[in-house]
């Protein structure tokens, strides 16, 4: 049973064909990465797994919650879907248990009490216990970054989507970010993150989907493609990265 | 004829200030209320409520607020509606300072990053909650300053209603003018008085602004 099933995904900007028919599944617990030079709509894509981008042919289900073409109704797709940022987007004005408490006790109403405890139990998760009072301000990117995983994995979604999330820190705070990743792969969380962490795809990844052009140009095991691309596509791009 | 002492005329015209004052406040507090609603519109995905906002935004940025008191004073008593001075210039007041205030909310909601609306879309709250939550709290730090800078203009606009008979410290001052042919020294104290108004207000602003760009 797939847990994520996109259907013959299109998406237009005007005239700008980004997404030229997506068709991809994900299994619970997989890890999935996509790859792909910039441009390839491997952001659009997964911008559209939440409902950040919209789209004009297809469709999209996730865990029983269907999307179609023109649907503005997102919240029970968002409330299955987490979502991670390339630039953090935490919320400056609250301190970081503020940040992962908001959406618990805003959209599921939860008690103060079980989402301040909830919030900890996150923030510990991403090694960050002691820094429930700091502002995002006070803190690294790395330390930023990991806030936004907590705050996203607070709302206990089934999928979370990582969107660049090491490309805006600098390289030695690169590692602490995948660490918690790798983690929440480890704790059979599924995930579906655009990267350009090529070793960190192979290791960790499940599936692997090379974006090309707008459509997936070649998928399958890490470690089988990244070996033996099969496109000159691919293996140009992977020589390109390496 | 009797003599009038400058103490006189001073102390009639802080008499009249004191609704120059209330005025003020009412324009401010009820032109900021429906102020917020226009910006709500004006930033909803909507249509029609955002084309009524800038319809709105335009009409009373566009037309001088003299012209508006007239409309409403003299044109709804001609459809026989008895408008008072005061409800003729605190409504006035009210959508002239709506319509600023709700294009300047705009500009410093629209200066919010795009990250953050989409952070929290992300976590499934509704356009009122990302509103209510997120986007305002920042908004407002960056909104207090022109926000108060802007409340000295509502002050002196309030000075325009003194020709609906409203007696405020215009009009007011026109009146004692005429009793005393003192124009000189009479609309040199209002002249002082606005000042002694306004001035706190913009000091207070410029302090704002700075303390805002040194805090995060």
């Amino acid at each position: 049973m797939s847990l994520v099933s996109i259907n013959g995904l299109h998406k237009r900007f005007g005239t700008h064909h980004v997404l030229k028919g997506i068709d991809l599944r994900v299994k619970e617990g997989q890890v999935t990465a996509v790859i792909g030079r910039s441009g390839s709509g491997k952001s659009t894509l997964l911008r559209s797994i939440n409902g950040l981008e919209s789209f004009d042919e297809g469709s999209l289900d996730v865990d029983g919650v269907r999307i179609t073409v023109g649907q503005t109704d997102l919240r029970q797709l968002r409330l299955k879907v987490g979502m991670v940022f390339q630039q953090f987007n935490l919320y400056p004005h609250l301190t970081a248990g503020q940040n992962v408490m908001l959406a618990p006790t805003v959209v599921k109403k939860t008690g103060k009490q079980q989402a301040e405890a909830l919030a900890r139990d996150a923030l510990a998760k991403v090694g960050l216990a002691d820094r429930f009072d700091s502002f995002p301000d006070q803190m690294s990117g790395g330390q930023q970054q990991r806030v936004a995983i907590a705050r996203a994995l607070a709302m206990q979604p089934k999928i979370l989507l990582c969107d660049e999330i090491t490309s805006a820190l600098d390289p030695e705070l690169v590692n602490e970010v995948l660490a918690v990743v790798r983690k929440l792969a480890e704790d059979g969380m599924t995930l579906i993150m655009v990267t350009h962490e090529m070793r960190f795809a192979r290791e960790v990844g499940d599936q692997l989907v090379f974006m090309h052009q707008g459509k997936i140009h070649e998928q399958g095991d890490p470690k089988t493609l990244f070996a033996a691309p099969s496109t000159p596509e691919l293996a140009s791009f992977i020589s390109s990265v390496s | 004829m009797s003599d009038f002492s400058l103490w006189d005329i001073i102390r009639n015209l802080l008499l009249a200030g004191r609704w120059t004052v209330l005025l003020s406040l009412i324009a401010f507090v009820c032109g900021g209320l429906v102020g917020i609603a226009i910006l709500m519109m004006r930033t909803s995905s909507a249509r029609l409520l955002r084309q009524f906002a800038v319809m709105y935004i335009e009409l009373f940025q566009g037309t001088p607020l003299l012209m508006q008191l007239f409309l409403l004073f003299f044109g709804l008593s001609l459809t026989g509606m008895q408008v008072s001075p005061w409800l003729a210039a605190s409504v006035a007041l009210t959508l002239f300072t709506s319509a600023y205030l709700a294009e300047i909310w705009r500009g410093c909601v629209e200066a919010i990053p795009r990250g953050q609306w989409e952070a929290s879309a992300s976590t499934a709250m509704t356009y009122m909650e990302q509103m209510r939550h997120v986007i305002l709290p920042q908004a407002l730090r960056i909104a207090v300053a022109p926000t108060v800078g802007f409340s000295v203009q509502v002050v002196k606009a309030t000075a325009v209603t003194s020709i609906i008979g409203f007696v405020e410290l215009t009009k007011a001052g026109s009146m004692i003018s005429n009793a005393t042919f003192a124009p000189f020294t009479v609309y040199g104290l209002i002249a002082l008085m606005y000042f002694c108004l306004c001035f706190p207000l913009s000091l207070y602003a410029r302090r704002l602004e700075r303390k805002i760009n040194v805090s995060r």
